[in-house]
């Protein structure tokens, strides 16, 4: 039998190679073909089968033969009743998940009539300031039957706390609510950049949620450890994987400091990865993402339950990777991004609209990327075996490498102390500013390509239709804050964010005083206001 | 050890490095809002420094009051402002109107970000300079600013 090696020579003596390099979007050099000489995984120790240890095939023995991935579109613009509408609309077209896009001012712990939102509210997502915008946003939508992610970290602990409360007005008891928040802080620091505290202190509220689900909110997921930031800041594939890992362990780390038991809170942690463009790699960075989190698992922290090694994660289609020019060509990026995740045998997913360089999705654009989906899931096939890549030699060998690349980086932010130390010094940060700038120089010396943006250009775009917010709705939230915070009982509401403050300093669990204040309608800038106070406000380094 | 004739040759370049960084066209590339997206501003930044700029980044979450204090303190020629956020209409005016109260008003403004053609349209009407937006090549941006950015007088 002739080795690769020996293949290599006779054919490319001959054929003849187009000149480029052949790299993925990431630029890791790729072979000109993969052979049983690259497959140096053992089956049993690396591979197996799905739903078994190391889990590289998939979390579940049957995968989606058992139950599809959930179709989770993200969602928010607007005063929480335009979002409530589009809410019912996508549950009527066969979503069977929430997930909730706020405001910048949301985002940032600020209230809607605070002078730093002026021009943002509604704008990038929904408005919400007290518990009477979240009732508005959940209207009849039974949150013991939906369940609900939300996008947010630094003011998660406030939103999740009024998501509690809208629950227990529901009548539905805090077992019974499922969902998830994102809630990454680290993730923030190095890629997001959404923040009020510093990171120690933005880690212990973290890890207050963390500890608050598993003793009374067992079936939410308190932190969705999101390497999608990562990527849509610039990053390599292996970075998205090594920096979002290497955040997963810090938490970890963070709880177990606490004196909880590895096997209560690490069953409920939840992953959060991008799907981009280059299909191969994605689906080798989804499986090599398993392996390695199960391995870290069982073999650093001693988990005992098999659920506490299953890396679960949601994925969504890269923002960053979409088009203004051509935007229709943006529904077949978003279909080959969705396919690799799909193969990666993904929990949740959701895809981005064609339209989504330009604006807010419009319901139409939503519809297609939704029903990109249902196509992948009923349509192609793909769903009907679990793995169909493994042993693939191109995808198992791309899987090693990964995995390779991707401990040097967890060891070497390990050697630094931790992502926490990390951050402080701009390691991640710099890392990814880096490989940004890198790809940016190759799609202007035409390395890479981008179809309608540095090849195969047109003169003369067509438009499509965009979604317009209305700025009039700015207004009417402000009025409608400033009402609410004038008939509340305001001696009521400092004395719960007086608890609030005492928390901060006890060491105290904050989600009950959180609540607290939350049912007596403190707001999200209210109970930000503490955090400042209390912890100090974290300002961006400004690297370049 | 340097040697006389080399000290001079060192001396003589610093000068002549003082003396281009003083012709330098000195931008402040600034981050108004409250979103995190700082991807296309760093990358700018970077490529208008290769560019042989003098470049002042600002760093996230600056309101327009930071902003225009920051062009003040730098004695900057232009101001280019990354917006993502869709608050562009709300921004560009109130950094503008920041500048003229302050008698700035000859730096030169220019911008980029998820900015839709129309919106575009009525800032460059407003005296925005000139709007990027997504799938601008670094190489066009620094080319514009070379042709279109003058040294305040």
């Amino acid at each position: 039998m002739r080795t690769r090696e020996q293949w290599l020579k006779e054919t490319y003596k001959k054929a003849a190679q187009r000149p480029a390099r052949f790299s993925t979007v990431s630029d890791m050099e790729i072979e000109p073909v993969y052979g049983p000489e690259d497959l140096t995984a053992d089956f049993d120790r690396d591979i197996g089968y799905p739903g078994e240890y190391p889990y590289t095939r998939g979390v579940y023995g049957s995968m989606y033969r058992g139950r599809l991935w959930t179709m989770r579109q993200f969602a928010g613009f607007g005063l929480a009743e335009d979002t409530n509408a589009r809410f019912h609309f996508l549950l009527s077209q066969g979503q069977d998940g929430l997930s909730t896009a706020f405001d910048m001012p949301t985002l940032m712990g600020y209230d809607a009539d605070h002078e730093r939102a002026r021009g943002e509210v509604g704008r990038e997502g929904v408005s919400v300031t007290s518990i009477h915008d979240m009732a508005r946003l959940f209207d009849r939508i039974p949150v013991d039957k939906v369940t609900t992610s939300m996008t947010v970290n630094c003011s998660a602990s406030i939103l999740l706390a009024m998501y509690l409360v809208n629950a227990e007005r529901q009548g539905v008891p805090w077992e019974r609510v499922g969902g998830t928040i994102q809630n990454d802080m680290l993730k923030e620091f190095i890629a997001q950049k959404e923040w009020i505290c510093p990171p120690q202190p933005a880690v212990r509220i973290v890890t207050d949620m963390i500890e608050f689900c598993a003793k009374k909110a067992p079936r939410w997921h308190p932190v969705s450890i999101s390497g999608y930031h990562i990527r849509e800041a610039g990053s390599t594939a292996v970075q998205e994987l090594a920096f979002t890992l290497a955040d997963g362990i810090c938490y970890v780390e963070e709880a177990l400091k606490r004196g909880l038991d590895i096997d209560d809170f690490a069953p409920r942690l939840s992953f959060f990865f991008n799907l981009h463009n280059d299909f191969l790699e994605e689906v080798a960075k989804l499986r090599a993402a398993r392996r390695i989190w199960a391995r870290l698992m069982k073999e650093r922290f001693h988990a005992k339950s098999e659920r506490s090694m299953l890396l679960r994660t949601h994925a969504q289609t890269a923002g960053a990777s979409l088009t203004a020019q051509q935007p229709l060509n943006n529904i077949v990026r978003v279909a080959i991004q969705a396919l690799a995740g799909v193969m990666g045998g993904v929990q949740s997913l959701h895809t981005n609209s064609m339209d989504e360089t330009l604006a807010l999705p419009t319901e139409g654009a939503v519809m297609v990327a939704l029903r990109t989906q249902q196509i992948i899931a009923e349509e192609s096939g793909v769903a009907n075996t679990a793995d169909p890549l493994g042993g693939s030699y191109a995808v198992e060998a791309l899987t090693d490498r990964m995995e390779r690349d991707a401990l040097q980086y967890i060891r070497k932010i390990d050697e630094m102390g931790g992502m926490i130390r990390a951050i402080d010094t701009g390691y991640p940060q710099r890392e990814i500013a880096d490989a940004a700038f890198h790809y940016q120089r190759q799609l202007e010396d035409r390395t890479k390509t981008v179809v309608g943006v540095n090849k195969y250009t047109v003169p003369e775009e067509l438009p499509i239709p965009t979604l317009k917010i209305d700025h009039a709705l700015e207004e009417k939230q402000v009025q409608r804050v400033r009402k609410m915070k004038q008939g509340r009982n305001s001696a009521r509401v400092k004395e719960a964010l007086r608890l609030v403050a005492q928390a901060c300093r006890s060491g105290d669990n904050l989600m009950d005083p959180i609540c607290e204040a939350v049912r007596r309608e403190a707001t999200v800038g209210e109970i930000s206001d503490i955090f400042r106070a209390e912890f100090g406000v974290y300002k961006d380094p400004g690297w370049l | 050890m340097r040697n006389a004739f080399e000290s001079t040759i060192a001396s003589y370049k610093k000068v002549e490095l003082y003396r281009m960084a003083e012709n330098r066209l000195r931008i402040v590339v600034a981050k108004p809002g409250l979103d995190g997206h700082d991807r296309g501003a760093k990358i700018i930044a970077r490529a208008l420094r290769d560019g042989g700029f003098e470049v002042i980044y600002t760093g996230l979450h600056q309101t327009p009051e930071m902003i225009a204090e920051a062009v003040l303190q730098e004695d900057a020629d232009a101001v280019g402002l990354s917006v993502l956020s869709g608050a562009h209409m709300t921004l560009f005016p109130e950094i503008m109107r920041l500048l003229k109260e302050k008698g700035a008003e000859d730096v030169a403004v220019f911008g980029g970000g998820i900015i839709p053609e129309d919106d575009a349209a009525r800032l460059k009407a407003m005296g925005v300079k000139e709007i990027f937006t997504p799938g601008a090549s670094t190489e066009d941006i620094v080319k514009w600013v070379r042709e279109n950015i003058h040294p305040r007088q």
